[in-house]
């Protein structure tokens, strides 16, 4: 049977197909759907980690225990897992254990475009590439087979235009993979400086044999066609380079690390002139011009971005394409939605004029007009590190006009380890959990705090007060976001005070609940005085005319009625109340 | 035959993401090799969408290049004018008239463009649609998708049942009746009218 698949889609389709019983991972754009679609097939076990470190742990476990294992993260998450995946290369593994990592060149959703292919060469780990969503599937069965037959962690790097675009998908059956017998093996499984001496070795053989078996890889192949023009390439920009220069000769590298090096100079030996086509860092083209092969990259290629079909033509084809230029309008950036729970916290900070370390999650989005409530954004959990850290080098009357804001799935993924420390170090700074009830811009992920797991099932739901308050914090204050007479007076008292707080501002992300009917809010004419105070938290349901009237987008108004609240003129009600 | 470009663009939220799905569907049970692109995550936050869909023998990336769409189609005026470059010469661009204001407008940093449309019109071939009002007219503001679909359908070289099929493939049992209405009402639809 043939499908229309993610490339997220085929790669669980293809986990499942590969015998795979265990998977975890943390949300992130682009790798999300991965698991949230692996969970769905009969006899498996998916799971949600607080973060990738533990998603990875958690997978090293599974595979040492013999089982084929998923983890899958986004390239940042890598950086979180890094610990125990520099760690696992040398031990290997036991079941099959195959790590997705989802690189966002162009920063579709993503606080930076690091590239992963660097840090698994740095770890000694192989990677494994595909070019669509067949040969996502495909790719990552071998993954598994070639994670056993060297054992060693396989990592199946995909970027946006993988794991976002579909493609038609064969769909196959499922190989019953028996788990393997557990050993223990200390020499192999405990990774002391005794032991660790030996492995390495086997590492750095590992990593030559694998190198030896590149050359004949079926997933390394070489297309002749008109020989003036030769390219290597792998991933996405291999299908731009197919559109581009259709008859140019192609050497598609579906492992990316380590390099097949026979094949690369056979190839190069054979072509005009070499070109190599890889997006974000020259990975590749470091490795094969230290070899001596003359070859142009990013002379004329950039670091950045997304390529394209148009942008090889012209810098490889040297065709000239004409295009329209694109037109100067305003722009639409994503914006917090009608009803968030996060406006009124940031339109409160905006009135006190307060300053906040921010973190990564929708209310990222706050930092844009005409909010601009976040001063900040690094990574997962920083806000809090850094507010205390900002404390530290500008004394407790500089920060008295901060906080650190943060939401409940970040908290639990990396933030909680900077609230420890701030408690530890006695800082006096205050953080603001916004706490949505989900993991809302990876499109509503369960957390430790949910009360769920990815399977849906009830669970055991931390209780965020009650672990801070464990942590030695002793102001813990809970908030209504759309209250902000009494948000303002919280902050207020909290940013004042001479110890470490937490204002919990808690109120469910809007879209969560499908099933309450919305009654919008209507602005009564006679009443307005048009003094616009309703328009400053930003809502896109809230309409002002060119004749200076404001109206309310019904179609749009959650009636969340935070605009009622400050409106000094009752002006704005719900219809009918 | 040569892959058939068609970019579909809106606003995060306007139901482009099972537009083009419906579309891939079509042309995959047609026998044809699909790629779609599609945006998630922070894109979706009521910011421009766009998804790309192409068809044909064999199709190799998923994105249609600037200048390169046979088909255009746009649930949102503003959203036209953002990708129109992407038309190739003698394509058709379908554009729903709705306005949805961007937070700069919102905001009063800057103003909606007026007489987008007519701008475009002078190069290019628009077909202006009032999907919204045509929806309205069936009952359901939802079925905006559907209809626009509908004119869609006008310009691309599937029969009419294959289209039903595929709708009633993909959209929720208990408004399959009106989607369908809706795809009719838009496959009718006349330039001009």
């Amino acid at each position: 049977m043939k499908r229309l698949m993610l490339g997220n889609e085929a790669i669980a389709q293809g986990a499942y197909e590969a015998g795979v019983t265990v998977g975890v991972g943390y949300p992130g754009t682009p790798s999300t759907e991965i698991l949230e679609n692996f969970v769905k097939y009969d006899g498996v076990s998916a799971e949600w980690a607080p973060n990738e470190k533990v998603a990875l742990e958690v997978g090293i476990g599974a595979s040492f225990a013999g089982a084929r294992t998923l983890v899958t993260m986004k390239h940042v998450g890598v950086n979180v897992a890094a610990d125990p995946l520099f760690t696992v290369a040398y031990t290997g593994v036991n079941g099959g254990l195959v790590m997705i990592a989802a690189d966002d060149p162009g920063m579709h959703s993503s606080q930076n475009e690091q590239d992963t292919r660097a840090l698994a060469r740095a770890a000694h780990v192989p990677v494994l590439e595909p070019s669509d969503s067949s040969e996502a599937k495909e790719f990552l069965k071998l993954a598994y087979e070639l994670s056993e037959e060297y054992d060693t962690p396989v990592i199946f790097r995909t970027t946006t235009r993988i794991a976002h675009a579909q493609g038609i998908v064969e769909i196959q059956d499922k190989v019953n993979v028996p788990l393997k017998e557990y050993t223990k093996d200390i020499m192999k499984n405990v990774m002391m400086p005794g032991m660790a001496i030996k492995r390495h070795l086997i590492v750095e053989d590992r990593e030559k044999r694998m190198a030896i078996a590149a050359n004949t890889m079926s997933i390394n192949k070489i297309e002749y066609k008109d020989k003036k023009i030769g390219v290597i390439t792998s991933g996405i920009p291999y299908q731009y380079v197919k559109d581009a220069l259709p008859n140019a000769s192609v050497l598609k590298l579906g492992m990316v690390n380590p390099l097949p090096r026979t094949l690369i100079e056979e190839f190069a030996k054979n072509v005009e002139t070499l070109y190599l086509v890889e997006e974000l860092e020259p990975i590749f083209e470091e490795q094969i011009k230290s070899w001596g092969i003359k070859a142009i990259g990013k002379e004329i290629l950039t670091v950045q971005g997304e390529y394209s079909a148009n942008l090889l033509a012209r810098t490889i084809g040297g065709m000239q394409i004409e295009t329209e230029k694109p037109a100067e309008l305003p722009g639409r950036p994503p914006v917090l939605c009608p009803g968030c729970p996060h406006r009124g916290v940031y339109y409160t900070l905006k009135k006190l004029g307060i300053h906040a370390t921010g973190d990564i999650g929708c209310y990222t989005l706050g930092a844009l007009p005409p909010l601009q409530g976040i001063d900040t954004c690094i990574c997962m959990g920083a806000s809090i590190g850094m507010i205390h850290g900002m404390e530290k080098a500008r004394g407790r009357e500089f920060t008295k006009d901060w906080v650190a804001i943060i939401g409940d799935s970040t908290f639990l993924h990396t933030g909680v380890n900077g609230l420890i420390n701030l408690v530890y170090n006695q800082g006096t700074s205050t953080v603001m959990i916004l706490d949505n009830s989900t993991t809302g811009m990876t499109g509503h992920q369960e957390h430790a705090a949910t009360g769920k797991t990815l399977d849906g099932n009830a669970t055991y739901a931390i209780d965020i007060p009650s672990l801070i308050k464990s942590i030695g914090v002793k102001h813990v204050i809970m908030a209504d976001p759309f209250d902000t007479k009494a948000l303002e007076k919280i902050i207020k008292t909290e940013v004042a005070r001479d110890e470490a707080s937490v204002i919990i501002v808690k109120a469910p992300c809007e879209l969560l609940d499908k099933t309450t009917k919305r009654i919008p809010v209507e602005i009564d004419q006679d009443k307005c005085k048009q003094c616009y105070i309703c328009t400053k938290p930003g809502c896109p349901a809230i309409i002002k005319a060119e004749d200076g009237t404001v109206s309310i987008n019904t179609a749009l108004c959650s009636g969340c009625e935070l605009c009622s609240g400050i409106c000094p003129f009752k002006a704005i009600e719900k219809v009918g109340k | 035959m040569e892959s058939k470009n068609i970019l579909i663009v809106g606003v995060g939220g306007q139901g482009t993401l099972l537009t083009s799905r419906i579309v891939g569907k079509v042309a995959l049970d047609a026998g044809f090799d699909v790629k779609l692109s599609e945006v998630h995550g922070m894109a979706q936050r009521g910011g421009s969408v766009v998804t790309h869909v192409r068809y044909g023998e064999k199709v190799n990336a998923p994105l249609v290049e600037i200048g390169e769409a046979d088909v255009i189609l746009s649930f949102e005026k503003l959203e036209t004018s953002r990708y129109a470059h992407y038309l190739k010469q003698g394509g058709t661009i379908i554009a729903n008239v709705q306005e949805i204001d961007p937070m700069p407008v919102v905001i009063g940093a800057a103003k909606y463009p007026s007489g987008i449309v007519e701008g475009l019109q002078e190069t290019k071939e628009v077909v202006a649609v009032n999907a919204l009002e045509e929806a309205k007219k069936l009952g359901n503001i939802k079925v905006v998708n559907t209809f626009v679909l509908g004119v869609l359908a006008q310009y691309l070289h599937f029969e009419k049942n294959e289209w039903i099929l595929a709708i009633e493939q993909t959209v929720p049992k208990k408004s399959i009746d009106l989607n369908i209405k809706a795809f009719e009402t838009g496959f009718n639809f006349r330039k001009g009218e």
